[in-house]
């Protein structure tokens, strides 16, 4: 019966041929992950988180201001960017049942894909011209925008799993509505949308592309909103595709900084999913 | 469970309760409702600002060339002011091309491994990875393509696709690793992901029943996946790629690092090129205002326009096959 | 009518099965003369649909699930060496509660998804057609064979995976529950084509509804709590039955 063996030797074939997708996929993630760790760990030390850049060929120094710069920047974009867009998702899942609301949603949703760099031009064009200058806050408003439409659709999705007979109690009981959406039912979703807040910082401070017109960069500490920031994501860039190999150590050092923050605000967020302040059941 | 008085303060007795209350315009109600609106409407603000900025951005160099004429003209020169779009929507088509031949068999494989032919608990093992996949910051993708994947073209996988392929014009030139391969290959590994993960989420809405149909009939595993499975899944696997392409398009600092920074167009994948993303993300900062600014606006326009349909497109479809063909009859 | 002297079609002997921990099917023998129907009639969760995912070896694509004991189809066991559940499953066809059509395929394209499957030569324009005549739906859609299968009502499609089942030239058919989910019309036309069928198959039908038993098989097995718990000719298993359990449940007490 050739006919069944070909049958069963196709079987076998197509199987391993989809076994091998899961190793191809899995081999640039442990390439990429072991190389950061290898050859960024070597350059980590005190110096290397708290000193500034030091010129080229001048041994030590430390990406300090970029670390710090991105935490100011992202700082700026979540102050920014949480209360719109938690507030949105909120206003989706309380009143979002109309028209408005169906637009409103679609545009969140169509927006969540708007490649970052086109961000970065935005606030170039409503903070930078007019203040003649780049700055943290034009590069916070940038990450902002990007936050704005995955926060508010998470939002929504979390404000609407919290069940309906909770809400329900505390407005026969005669409370008002807002203080049962604020103490009831947002009190119920709020792990949830921790978490969700949690991730989409952890995904700012993975930008590079919005920063590289809007906050650019600074070779010293940086206090103000006004002015020029460095940040994590932008030195990296520089280090890499410049052609010393000193920063090019640095690089990887800084990325490993960077996987670092990144993933320690993923696994805080993951975290508080499990905890008992999650999305309760 | 919460009980609804652990989380209140109850009027306390002997107050008038709401319902002898005279009645009056509950103000605190209404603008909370105020708020969340205005909130809501942030949304749809944001949308605003960002077609109004790019728009008044670029009208400047649109209006003297004229969109079609910008987008075909080839020539991009900063110095004698000669704006054209082309090496750059080229740039971004071949290389998002190259990341999905790559990409999506990968994917559509590995989704259906995980979700068809794997014991259960290897998918839930496996989506850590895979979101962490997901999770690596761009530019740190674009450090390891440069000092691992471009080396690697260029020892290795470019030699050997010029020696056994180099009759086509895709892999004539000399390979020096940096180019629209190196950028389609990093973009694959950068998709992969996406199309995987919303992949399975369509898979798993293939009903049970249509599998032992086919089962019964007396179909091998791939069989009735080739039967029963892939032909009800195509509507939302199409919708996964076309998202994947989305945001291949978008892509931008990878892309930036490994593809050479060439404004030209070129059959070969071996040479240097430019995409959309990266020609703006390594000139805006020093366009001294006036029609640079504004010619590179307009490619971001462009990439906006076309990100935008490809997204629509693509949930749309996505959204139709979660419904399935049509439901199987009750 | 049962022909005692002729080999079974299907034997079953001290058939047990397990799936997710659970004891499913307890110790069940019993066996099924050629072209005859047997029902198998039991409570819900009493293993009747599990006992016939046995016979084609569709229960052990069940998560967890295992079995003991031999199930034979023309002697030959069925867990032996050398035997290929694809290949059993072009013997042994089935028929599921809810007609599971392919939703992307033609009418046509459906019913001869089997033989294009299995490589199997032959005319299958003719095929299909005998096949649907056999279902008794050739006459409703042979002016329609390239429409979407969808377009066909709730008993059309079933009727149509019956003869999608059938055009593969299975000796034997498993029916689980097929006209549960049918209007009384549609019910009665495919109780008729079982009828019909028992010329040319052997069929084993699980169904929860004690008179479309009576009226269709031969013989009827009273599953209770994954035992076998009497099994005999249907007129005597109606009017007279041995075991107290079958009497309450045939009459209705429980179930």
């Amino acid at each position: 019966m050739s006919s069944r063996m070909r049958r069963r030797a196709v079987n076998v074939a197509m199987t391993a041929l989809c076994a091998l997708g899961l190793l191809v996929a899995l081999v640039p993630l442990a390439s990429v992950l072991w190389l950061v760790v290898s050859k960024g760990i070597r350059g980590l030390n005190l110096d290397f988180f708290t000193q500034l850049p030091t010129p080229v060929g001048e041994a030590g120094g430390g990406v300090g201001n970029a670390i710090l710069g991105s935490l100011y920047i992202v700082g700026i974009a979540s102050a920014i960017g949480v209360p719109l867009g938690v507030g949105a998702g909120v206003y989706l899942a309380e009143r979002g049942g109309g028209r408005a609301g169906d637009v409103i949603r679609f545009t969140a949703e169509v927006l969540s894909g708007v490649p970052s760099i086109i961000v970065g031009i935005v606030a170039y064009g409503l903070v930078v011209l007019p203040m003649r200058r780049f700055s943290a806050l034009a590069g916070g408003v940038g990450l902002a925008v990007l936050m704005v439409p995955t926060l508010a659709r998470s939002t929504e999705e979390l404000v609407r799993l919290v069940p309906r007979h909770l809400r329900e109690a505390s407005l026969a009981l005669g409370v008002s509505e807002w203080r049962t959406s604020l103490r009831v039912v947002l009190r119920t979703a709020l792990g949830g949308i921790l978490t969700a807040i949690l991730l989409a910082v952890a995904r700012a401070s993975g930008e590079t592309a919005p920063l590289l017109f809007t906050s650019l960069n600074n070779q010293y500490w940086n206090w103000r909103a006004d002015q020029p920031t460095a940040s994590l994501t932008v030195q990296i860039f520089n280090y890499a595709v410049s052609p010393y190999e000193d920063w090019h150590n640095k690089a990887w050092s800084a990325a490993l900084v960077l996987l670092l923050l990144v993933g320690a605000l993923s696994l805080v967020a993951r975290f508080l999913a499990r905890s008992r302040f999650g999305a309760q059941r | 469970m919460q009980r609804a008085s652990d989380i209140l303060t109850v009027r306390k007795p002997g107050r008038l309760s709401r319902i002898a209350a005279p009645v009056r315009a509950n103000v605190p109600d209404k603008a909370w409702a105020a708020v969340l609106t205005v909130l809501g409407m942030a949304v749809l603000a944001v949308a605003a600002v960002i077609i109004v900025e790019l728009w008044r951005l670029s009208s400047g160099v649109l209006a003297r060339t004229g969109v079609l004429s910008f987008i075909v003209e080839s020539n991009w020169d900063v110095v004698r002011d000669l704006y054209g779009a082309l090496p750059f929507i080229y740039g971004t088509l071949i290389t998002s091309c190259v990341a999905l031949v790559l990409a999506v068999p990968v994917s559509v494989g590995l989704a259906l491994f995980l979700t068809e032919m794997a014991p259960p608990g290897v998918r839930s093992i496996v989506s850590f990875p895979i979101a962490l996949l997901a999770g690596i910051p761009s530019v740190v993708y674009g450090l390891w393509g440069l000092f691992v994947l471009v080396p690697l073209l260029r020892g290795h996988v470019e030699p050997w696709l010029a020696a056994t392929l180099g009759f086509l014009p895709f892999f004539r030139g000399p390979p020096i690793g940096l180019g629209y391969l190196a950028a389609g290959v990093i973009l694959a590994i950068m998709i992969l992901p996406t199309i995987t993960s919303i992949a399975i989420e369509v898979l798993r809405t293939v009903p049970l029943a249509l599998r032992e149909a086919a089962l019964a009939l007396g179909a091998t595993r791939w069989e009735t996946i080739r039967m029963a499975v892939l032909p009800y899944a195509r509507a939302g696997i199409m919708g996964a790629t076309i998202l994947g392409l989305g945001r291949a398009l978008g892509e931008t600092m990878a892309v930036t690092m490994l593809i050479g920074n060439s404004p030209t167009i070129s059959s070969s994948l071996f040479s240097p090129g430019y995409s959309l993303p990266a020609v703006i993300a390594n000139e805006f900062a020093e366009a001294s205002g006036g029609l640079h600014t504004g010619a590179l606006a307009a490619l971001g326009l462009i990439l906006f326009a076309v990100t935008l349909l490809l997204n629509v497109a693509a949930r749309m479809l996505v959204r139709i096959s979660r419904r399935g063909p049509a439901r199987v009859a009750a | 009518m049962i022909r005692p002297q002729a080999r079974p079609k299907v034997e079953v002997q001290d058939l047990n099965a397990w799936f997710r921990g659970v004891h499913a099917l307890r110790g069940v023998t019993l066996s099924v003369p050629a072209n005859t129907v047997l029902a198998i009639i039991g409570p819900s969760g009493c293993g009747k649909s599990t006992f016939v995912r046995c016979i084609n070896r569709m229960h052990e694509l069940v998560p967890g699930a295992h079995q003991s004991g031999h199930i034979l189809v023309d002697g030959k066991d069925l867990h032996a060496r050398g035997v290929d559940p694809v290949d059993l499953r072009r013997r042994v066809g089935m028929v599921f509660q809810r007609a599971n059509p392919f939703p992307t395929m033609s009418i046509l394209d459906n019913v001869v998804a089997g033989l294009k499957l299995n490589g199997i030569r032959g005319n299958h324009a003719e095929i299909a057609e005998t096949s649907l005549r056999q279902a008794a739906l050739w006459d409703e859609v042979k002016d329609r064979l390239h429409t979407s299968a969808l377009s066909l009502s709730g008993g059309q499609q079933q009727r149509l995976c019956i003869a999608r089942a059938l055009a593969i030239g299975p000796e034997v058919l498993l029916m689980d529950e097929p006209a549960s989910a049918l209007d009384p019309i549609a019910t009665a036309k495919i109780e008729e084509l079982i009828r019909e069928l028992r010329e040319q198959l052997t069929i084993v039908i699980v169904t929860h509804n004690m008179q479309q038993a009576a009226r269709v098989s031969d013989a009827t097995a009273f599953f209770y709590m994954g035992e076998l718990v009497e099994h005999g000719p249907t007129e005597q298993i109606f009017t007279n039955p041995k075991e107290s359990r079958t009497e309450d449940y045939v009459t209705g007490k429980f179930g």
